[in-house]
């Protein structure tokens, strides 16, 4: 079942941690994944659970309620849920990296100190509002603005595809404080549940991750304290931009996780399914496939984990998140892809796991920048 | 209250088991260890009734340095600390009796194991440690209750079930129902690199078992192996291999 366990690079803590997530998501995921996401159920009760075991600050220093670990081990957990179920390794991974990680990486002591403790222990969930419907990769041009008012800001505008729009606790929006398209005239604010003004529009049906829930989340004229601006005004898009930096790793580390679970499901089947007296696994056709997919999956690990290393050094990873991100998502999408193939017909039925997998990999080479976008960062980085 | 629980470090129980040429050895080559999923229920029993500062908790492994991940994992889960036997668990009554040797005199008020380790499966050193320190040892229990100096075990036996009282100090081996094994958390594993973990050196005791040889069960024919929970995968087997339905 622990497929790092001989490894000799890994290190004790990763080990444990991975077998940690593997027993909690055998026992308390796997039973309900299919459930989840022909229903669309977000599992708001995992998060709790997820919570008491330290995986919701995972990155978070435990002066602040965290668990004080590094990317690697982070990495391990992320992708050890979502080789069960890329829903939940979604989630897990937007509440970490994108509100929880915000906070941590620009708050000030009193912000983190009111904050983190709650995301960290799972007792509040977090979200992360950048993109709107017309501003997606461009989102220096987004329409949502915050205007001061006295010891207030007021925010109005619409955010899109925003994970744990509706069952969010907490919320980091990014909003206008100047002219668009300009870097230096976006804000980070913290907005918590129940602010007037604040809520969530519509959920969306989506084709995979259906287990995690993305909605709209509608600011009209909704009024937050000065001091729940992150950083100063005007910082909001570099911080924003930072992030995501961080955030690649983690849909990285996603991407991984559901590439060795399709992988994990066509290997055993391949054994097991016999066509002309022999198991398939010893036609050339499928054993070939396999071959590549286990030699991407290598590969897209080791490029997630130099870019943790470096992140853990706190050296730049632009560029080496960009990368793990973009082939990590594309080797998903290749992996599920030819392990709907390698379970033939079976595998375009809900009665065996891969088509889900094919379903989940996609969102990977689509958020938190597609890999179109991926391309453009690691261009500019190399043409420096 | 102090409790001492035995661990093994035993293969995962997915490993494909083979065995040196010679037939007399377990090939540990390439398998993956873990903690024992009866001394697992046991652990977890001893940290809830210790729980909230009522009492320790040791763990105490005979084998080599290659199982300090697992007791790491044991300690991850709750135990205050551990003790290793620096010595490969030869046959039962030398592990036994290294066990014994280290808690002696150590005023343990329990001494919890599994029922058996799921490797050999002998089920023989709970009992023999429980004689070798002169105190009361129940084998097999379902649950564990301690009333100030008295353990309520309860024991599953045909047709129904068996209550035992026993006096502190006592040995038991656990079964399921004793607790439900605890998942470590972040916490847990991170502070379990600052527990210590002491290496004890080996006692002199007799080693009266030698395996002579080992041996894998004929494979069976051609039996093909359906997961429990996949009944659209057997229906799809009876359906299209077996032509029955």
């Amino acid at each position: 079942m622990i497929d790092i366990g001989q490894d000799p690079t890994v290190s004790e803590n990763e080990l444990m941690i991975t077998q940690m997530v593997q027993d909690f998501a055998s026992r308390y995921i796997r039973p309900h994944v299919m459930e989840w996401d022909e229903t669309q159920h977000f599992p708001l009760e995992v998060f709790k659970q997820l919570g008491e075991l330290g995986l919701m600050g995972v990155l978070v220093p435990e002066e602040y309620g965290g668990s004080g670990f590094g990317y690697q081990e982070y990495v391990r957990v992320i992708s050890e849920i979502s080789k069960v179920c890329g829903s939940i390794g979604l989630s897990v991974a937007a509440h970490n990296s994108l509100c929880t990680g915000h906070i941590l990486g620009f708050g000030s002591h009193d912000q983190k100190i009111k904050w983190l403790p709650k995301l960290a222990s799972g007792a509040w969930l977090g979200a992360w509002a950048l993109t709107e419907a017309n501003t997606g990769s461009d989102a220096l041009r987004m329409a949502t603005t915050a205007v001061q008012d006295g010891d207030e800001y007021v925010l109005s505008g619409t955010k899109n595809w925003i994970t744990h729009g509706k069952s969010c606790d907490v919320a980091v929006v990014m909003a206008r404080t100047g002219e668009k398209g300009q870097s230096g005239g976006v804000s980070a604010f913290v907005v918590e549940k129940g602010t007037p003004g604040f809520s969530a529009g519509k959920k969306e049906n989506k084709l995979g991750m259906r287990a995690s829930e993305t909605t709209e989340v509608i600011l009209d004229n909704c009024r937050i304290p000065k001091a729940n601006l992150l950083g100063a005004e005007g910082e909001g898009f570099k911080q924003a931009m930072k992030i995501l930096d961080g955030g690649r790793i983690s849909i990285a580390a996603l991407a991984l996780g559901i590439a060795r679970g399709a992988f994990e499901a066509a290997l055993k089947y391949s054994k097991e399914r016999h066509q002309f007296g022999q198991p398939i696994s010893g036609f050339q056709g499928i054993s070939f496939k396999l071959a590549d997919m286990a030699t991407e999956i290598e590969a897209a690990e080791l490029l997630i984990m130099q870019a943790a290393d470096k992140k853990n050094r706190h050296e730049p990873v632009t560029k080496l998140s960009a990368m793990a991100k973009y082939y990590s998502s594309e080797v998903a999408v290749r992996t599920a892809n030819e392990a709907v193939q390698i379970f033939g017909a079976y595998g375009y039925t809900k009665d065996f796991p891969v088509e889900k997998y094919y379903r989940d990999a996609k969102l990977c080479t689509i958020g938190e920048g597609t890999s179109e976008i991926q391309k453009i960062v690691i261009a500019r980085e190399i043409l420096k | 209250m102090k409790i001492l629980v035995c661990m093994s470090n035993v293969p995962d129980t997915t490993t494909k088991i083979t065995f040196t040429s010679d037939h007399k050895q377990f090939n540990a080559a390439g398998v993956q260890f873990i903690l024992n999923p009866y001394d697992e229920l046991a652990l977890a029993r001893a940290i809830e009734l210790t729980e909230g500062g009522k009492g320790t908790v040791t763990v105490i492994h005979v084998g080599e340095a290659s199982s300090d991940p697992t007791i790491r994992k044991a300690l991850a889960i709750g135990a205050d600390d551990a003790v290793r036997i620096d010595s490969p668990a030869i046959d039962a009554f030398f592990t036994a009796s290294q066990v014994a040797a280290y808690a002696k005199d150590k005023g343990f008020d329990l001494v919890l194991t599994g029922r058996e380790s799921i490797d050999h499966n002998g089920a023989q050193v709970p009992a023999m440690i429980g004689e070798l320190l002169g105190i009361p040892s129940v084998s097999i229990i379902k649950k564990l209750v301690i009333d100030g100096t008295t353990g309520i075990l309860e024991r599953e036996i045909e047709g129904g079930k068996e209550i035992v009282h026993v006096p502190l100090p006592f040995i038991a081996s656990c079964a399921e129902g004793v607790a439900e094994p605890k998942i470590p958390n972040m916490r847990g594993i991170m502070s379990a690199r600052t527990k210590p973990l002491s290496v004890v050196t080996v006692t002199e005791a007799p080693v009266l078992t030698s395996i002579e040889k080992y041996e894998t069960p004929v494979p069976r024919g051609a039996v093909k192996m359906v997961a429990a929970d996949d009944v659209a995968k057997l229906v799809g087997l009876l359906h299209t291999e077996a032509k029955v339905i």
